[in-house]
C-alpha cells in the first residue's frame, strides 16, 4: 500500500512538471501581449522598454528560468494588466470554482447512481428503458444548449432564478445543472453498464443461494463491486469538468470562477495570470485523480494488497 | 427408505421455447448421496437451479412439477412466496458452485462473506457471527481460521476457496446440499481431498447431497444412487453399484464406456521414430516488477530445465496440474515465450537461433490446438478461410486453391464438404475442436501441441476427438505433443508419458510402465488421486500418504505454491 501511495506521488510530480512546461511555451505561441496592453501608438522606444520591462526580450530559456523561480516566492510573478501577484488574481477564484464543482459533483451522484441501478436491476422493464431513453437525451443536449434554455424559461419567462453571479443559493441552481448535465447522462450509462456486469457475475448467484435479501445482494454484492469500474470513470469525468466544463458555464452565467478568468486573460494575453489559471486547473486535476487512486485501492482489496 | 428430504415429481424446465427438463421424478432421504449424470445440456444444472429457485435469473423457468422438502405440500418449493423461498436458501438448501475462483466476492473479506449468512439466517451478532464463521472455517479443515476470516478471495488457492464454499453452504446445517460439479475446474489431487471432506461433513451433519457431475469416476466414489439424464429426461436410476455392474439404458452404458478409465492400456509405437522435436534444458523465469519505477522483484521459474525429445508419429503427454508448467513449456517451445535458456530443436531447425522472420517460417512445423474452441475461432470468418488462414499466410496454398483446400480438410476431420461455408457459430464444442484440428493440419506440420484440446468436452465427444487424433496420427506421421491434466486421456493416447510438476519434468517414460510403476512421488500422489469409476473399489483409505507434494491448505494460491513445495520436497 506504501508502495502504491508513493507511486501515485511521483507520478503526479512528473506529471505536474510536464504540464508546467507545456503551458510556458503553449502560452508565448499566441504572439506578444505588449499590443494588447498598450494599444495603438506606441512608439517604438516605449515598446522596447515595456519588452524588456516584462523580460520578454530575453531568450525562451531565460523566460522559462524566470517562470520556474517565480514559483518560489508563492507571488507567481505580476499580471501584465492589473499589476497584482497573480497568486492574489487566481485566489479569489479558486473558492467560486471549487463550490460550483462540488455541488455539481453531488448532483451526478446523487442522480446518476440511483439511475444507473435502477436501470440494470430493471433493464427488462419500462422502468429500465426509462432510464436509458433520459440518459440518452441528457448526452444529446449541449450544455450551452442547455443553459440557454434554461435561462429563458426561468429567468426570462418566469423570472424565478438570477442569471449572473454567485450571490445566493439560487445562484447555484443553472449552473450546476448545465454543468453536471453531460456528466449526469454518461455517469447514469456507465453505472447501468456496470452493474449489469456484476449481476451477471457468478458470485451474485452465490450471494442469492445464501438467501441473502434482494437488497443485500444489490447493495452490497453488486455495488460494491460495481464501483470499482464506476470509480475510474468518475474520476475521469470529474477532472474533465473542472478542466473545460467550468470555461462554458462560467463565461454563460458570468460565475466569478477560473474558467471566466481563463477566457479572460487569454483575450488580452496576460501570460502570468493564464499560465498560473491553468496550472491550477491541472493541479486540481491532479489531486481529483490521485484521490480517485486512493478510492480505487479502497474499493479493490486486490490493488491494495499489491496483486493485480 | 423413510421420508425423502427431497421429492422432486414431474418436473418440467423451460428456457424460453425450449424445454430443457421434461418430467423428471426423483427423491433423496436423509444421509443420502445422489448423483445427477449427464453431458452438458442434460437439464441436471437447470434441475439444481429449479429446487433453489434461482432458474428464473438464468433465464428459465419451471412450467410444472412440484418440488417438496420433507414429503411436505406445505413446502412446496415451486409454489413458496419469495420471501419464504428466501428464508429456506442457505438455511436448508444450500448449494456449491461450479467454479470456486468466481464464486465468491472479490472484494469480501472471507469472513464477512461467511458471517451474512449467520446474521441472515440465525439472527446472531456480528460478533457472534464472526465467532461460528471461524468454527465453519475449521469443520472445512482450513488451517488458520481465524486469519482466513481477514483474507480475501484471491489471496486463497482453488481449493481453499471451494473449502469456503462449502463452509458457507453447511454454515446452517441444511438439510440439502446441492453441489454442482464443484470438483470440474480443480485438479485430481484438491478434488480428491474435496470428494472426501464432502463425504466426513455428511456423515457429521446428517445431510442429503443432490451431487452434480459429468464424472462417472467421481460418481462412482461418492453416490449412493445415480439419476441418468439426457437431453432433459432421465434415461435411468439406480443404486451405483447397480448402474455401474448392469446399466440398464443405452445411454448409461455409452457413457461409461466413453469414460476414460486408467490402466485401459495405452499404444505403443512399434518403432523407433526419427526425432521431430529435441528440448534440451529449457528454462523459462517470469520476472515480476515491483518497487516505485518497476524494478525487477522476483523471478518465479515456471519451466525449470525441461528436456524432452518427440519422434515422428508418436505421442507425448504431458500431464501435472495447474500452474505446473505445461502450458508455458509448450509456449516456451515454440517460442511464444521467450525461454530464458535450453535448447530446442524443432524439425532440424535450431529454435533459439532464429531470428524473427526465420522464426515465423520454421513455426509452420508446429502447430497449436487450444483448450477453449469457442474462443480459438474467429467468429466472423466462414470455415473456409478459418481453416486455411495458416496456409495462406505461410504461402503453401493460393487463394484459388484454398476452397479445395478447405474441403478436403474438413472430411480429413470427419466433417461433410459442406461445412467450409458455414461459420463457427453454427457447430458444437466437439465440431469446432476437429475445425482447429483442420486448421492446425492445413500446414502438414510436423508437430501438433494440444494445450488441453480436450477438456472442455464431453466425455463421448472428447473419445471422439482423441480418436480422430490417433486416426491422423497413423496417416500423417504427425507428433503430437499432448497436454492434460486428465491422465487416463493421456492414457489412451500417449506412447510415451512426462510428468510435470512445480516447473520440472520429474518422471518420463512409456506410458504404460509410468503409470503402472512410478517413481516419483509426486506421480504417486497424483495416481491415486484419480477417482475410479468401479464403486466396488472406493478408496476408503488413501494408499499414498496424500500429504506429501500436497499443496496442503496452507499453501498459498499458484504458481508461489508450486514453486516453494517443490524446495520443500528436494530438501525433504
Amino acid at each position: 500500500m506504501l508502495t502504491y501511495l508513493a507511486r501515485i506521488v511521483l507520478k503526479m510530480l512528473v506529471t505536474f512538471f510536464a504540464i508546467v512546461t507545456l503551458v510556458f511555451f503553449a502560452t508565448r505561441l499566441s504572439g506578444s501581449p505588449i499590443d494588447f496592453v498598450i494599444g495603438e501608438g506606441i512608439t517604438q522606444e516605449d515598446r522596447a522598454l515595456l519588452t524588456s520591462y516584462y523580460g520578454l526580450d530575453q531568450s525562451t530559456w531565460v523566460q522559462y528560468r524566470a517562470f520556474l523561480a517565480s514559483f518560489a516566492d508563492g507571488q507567481f510573478g505580476l499580471s501584465f494588466v492589473e499589476r497584482r501577484p497573480v497568486a492574489e488574481i487566481v485566489g479569489e477564484r479558486i473558492w467560486p470554482s471549487l463550490q460550483l464543482l462540488l455541488s455539481s459533483v453531488a448532483l451526478t451522484l446523487a442522480l446518476s447512481l440511483p439511475l444507473g441501478i435502477l436501470g440494470a436491476v430493471y433493464c427488462k422493464s419500462w422502468v429500465g428503458s426509462a432510464v436509458m431513453v433520459v440518459a440518452f437525451l441528457g448526452y444529446a443536449v449541449p450544455n450551452f444548449v442547455l443553459a440557454t434554455f434554461m435561462i429563458l424559461v426561468f429567468s426570462y419567462w418566469l423570472n424565478w432564478l438570477p442569471v449572473v453571479g454567485n450571490g445566493s443559493a439560487w445562484h447555484f441552481i443553472m449552473p450546476t445543472i448545465t454543468m453536471s448535465g453531460i456528466l449526469i447522462a454518461g455517469l447514469t450509462r456507465f453505472t447501468r453498464n456496470a452493474m449489469l456486469d456484476v449481476l451477471g457475475q457468478d458470485y451474485m448467484r452465490t450471494a442469492r443461494a445464501k438467501g441473502l435479501s434482494e437488497q443485500t445482494v444489490i447493495f452490497k454484492h453488486g455495488l460494491r463491486n460495481a464501483s470499482i469500474t464506476i470509480l475510474s470513470v468518475i474520476g475521469l469525468q470529474i477532472a474533465g469538468l473542472a478542466a473545460a466544463g467550468s470555461v462554458v458555464v462560467e463565461a454563460i452565467f458570468a460565475w466569478p470562477g477560473i474558467g471566466d478568468l481563463l477566457v479572460r486573460s487569454a483575450i488580452v494575453r496576460d501570460y502570468p495570470v493564464l499560465q498560473f489559471g491553468v496550472i491550477a486547473v491541472s493541479v486540481a486535476v491532479l489531486l481529483i485523480n490521485a484521490v480517485v487512486d486512493i478510492a480505487y485501492a479502497y474499493a479493490d482489496p486486490r490493488i491494495r494488497l499489491g496483486r493485480a | 427408505m423413510s421420508q425423502p428430504v427431497l421429492s422432486v415429481e414431474n418436473l418440467q424446465i423451460a428456457f424460453g421455447g425450449h424445454t430443457a427438463v421434461k418430467d423428471l421424478s426423483f427423491e433423496i432421504g436423509a444421509r443420502e448421496t445422489v448423483a445427477l449424470v449427464g453431458e452438458s445440456g442434460s437439464g441436471k444444472s437447470a434441475t439444481a437451479l429449479a429446487i433453489m429457485r434461482l432458474i428464473e435469473r438464468e433465464g428459465g423457468r419451471i412450467v410444472s412439477g412440484r418440488i417438496m422438502l420433507d414429503g411436505d405440500e406445505a413446502t412446496d418449493i415451486t409454489a413458496l412466496s419469495d420471501n419464504a423461498m428466501c428464508a429456506l436458501r442457505g438455511r436448508d438448501i444450500s448449494m456449491v458452485f461450479q467454479e470456486p475462483m468466481t464464486s465468491l466476492n472479490p472484494v469480501l473479506t472471507i469472513g464477512e462473506q461467511l458471517c451474512e449468512v449467520f446474521v441472515r439466517h440465525r439472527r446472531m451478532s456480528r460478533q457472534a457471527a464472526l465467532q461460528a464463521a471461524c468454527e465453519g472455517l475449521a469443520r472445512v479443515r482450513i488451517p488458520e481460521p481465524e486469519r482466513r476470516l481477514g483474507q480475501y478471495p484471491h489471496e486463497l488457492s482453488g481449493g481453499l476457496r471451494q473449502r469456503v464454499m462449502i463452509a458457507m453452504a453447511l454454515a446452517c446445517r441444511p438439510r440439502l446440499l446441492i453441489a454442482d460439479e464443484p470438483t470440474t475446474a480443480l485438479d485430481v489431487t484438491t478434488q480428491a481431498e474435496i470428494l472426501e471432506l464432502i463425504g466426513q461433513l455428511q456423515d457429521e451433519i446428517g445431510m442429503a447431497v443432490l451431487f452434480i457431475t459429468h464424472d462417472m469416476g467421481v460418481v462412482a466414489e461418492i453416490a449412493d444412487r445415480v439419476v441418468v439424464m439426457r437431453h432433459g429426461i432421465k434415461e435411468e436410476e439406480a443404486p451405483v453399484e447397480v448402474l455401474f455392474a448392469r446399466p440398464r439404458a443405452t445411454y448409461s452404458r455409452h457413457l461409461m464406456e466413453a469414460t476414460p478409465k486408467l490402466g485401459s492400456g495405452a499404444p505403443v509405437l512399434d518403432r523407433t521414430p526419427a526425432t521431430v522435436l529435441e528440448v534440451n534444458g529449457l528454462t523459462t523465469r517470469f520476472v515480476t516488477r515491483r518497487g516505485l519505477i518497476g524494478q525487477k522483484g522476483s523471478a518465479f521459474t515456471a519451466v525449470n530445465n525441461a528436456s524432452l525429445t518427440l519422434g515422428a508419429g508418436e505421442t507425448l503427454g504431458l500431464v501435472g496440474e495447474s500452474g505446473c508448467g505445461k502450458s508455458t513449456l509448450a509456449r516456451s517451445i515454440l517460442r511464444l515465450v521467450e525461454p530464458d535458456e535450453g535448447s530446442v530443436r524443432l524439425a532440424g531447425h535450431d529454435m533459439m537461433r532464429l531470428g524473427r522472420r526465420e522464426l515465423r517460417a520454421a513455426r509452420r512445423d508446429a502447430q497449436m490446438i487450444f483448450q477453449d474452441p469457442y474462443a480459438s475461432l474467429n467468429p466472423r470468418l466462414p470455415v473456409h478461410e478459418l481453416i486455411t488462414e495458416p496456409a495462406r499466410i505461410h504461402g503453401l496454398a493460393r487463394p484459388a486453391e484454398c476452397r479445395d483446400l478447405a474441403v478436403s480438410l474438413v472430411e480429413k476431420v470427419g466433417l461433410e464438404a459442406d461445412a467450409v461455408d458455414r461459420f463457427p457459430h453454427q457447430f458444437s464444442g466437439g465440431q469446432r475442436q476437429r475445425l482447429c484440428i483442420a486448421r492446425a493440419l492445413s500446414v502438414r506440420p510436423r508437430l501438433i501441441v494440444a494445450d488441453e484440446a480436450v477438456s472442455a468436452l464431453d466425455v463421448s465427444i472428447a473419445r471422439q476427438v482423441t480418436d480422430l487424433m490417433l486416426a491422423l496420427q497413423q496417416s500423417d506421421d504427425v507428433a503430437f505433443l499432448f497436454i492434460s491434466h486428465d491422465i487416463a486421456v493421456v492414457e489412451r493416447v500417449s506412447h510415451r508419458i512426462a510428468v510435470m510438476y512445480a516447473g520440472q519434468i520429474v518422471e518420463t517414460g512409456p506410458t504404460d510402465s509410468v503409470l503402472a510403476n512410478p517413481q516419483h512421488g509426486y506421480t504417486q500422489r497424483l495416481l491415486s488421486a484419480v477417482p475410479r469409476p468401479d464403486p466396488t473399489r472406493r478408496r476408503r483409505s488413501r494408499p499414498v500418504d496424500m500429504d506429501a507434494f500436497s499443496p496442503g491448505p496452507l499453501a498459498p494460491p499458484v504458481p508461489e505454491r508450486a514453486h516453494g513445495r517443490l524446495a520443500r520436497a528436494e530438501t525433504a
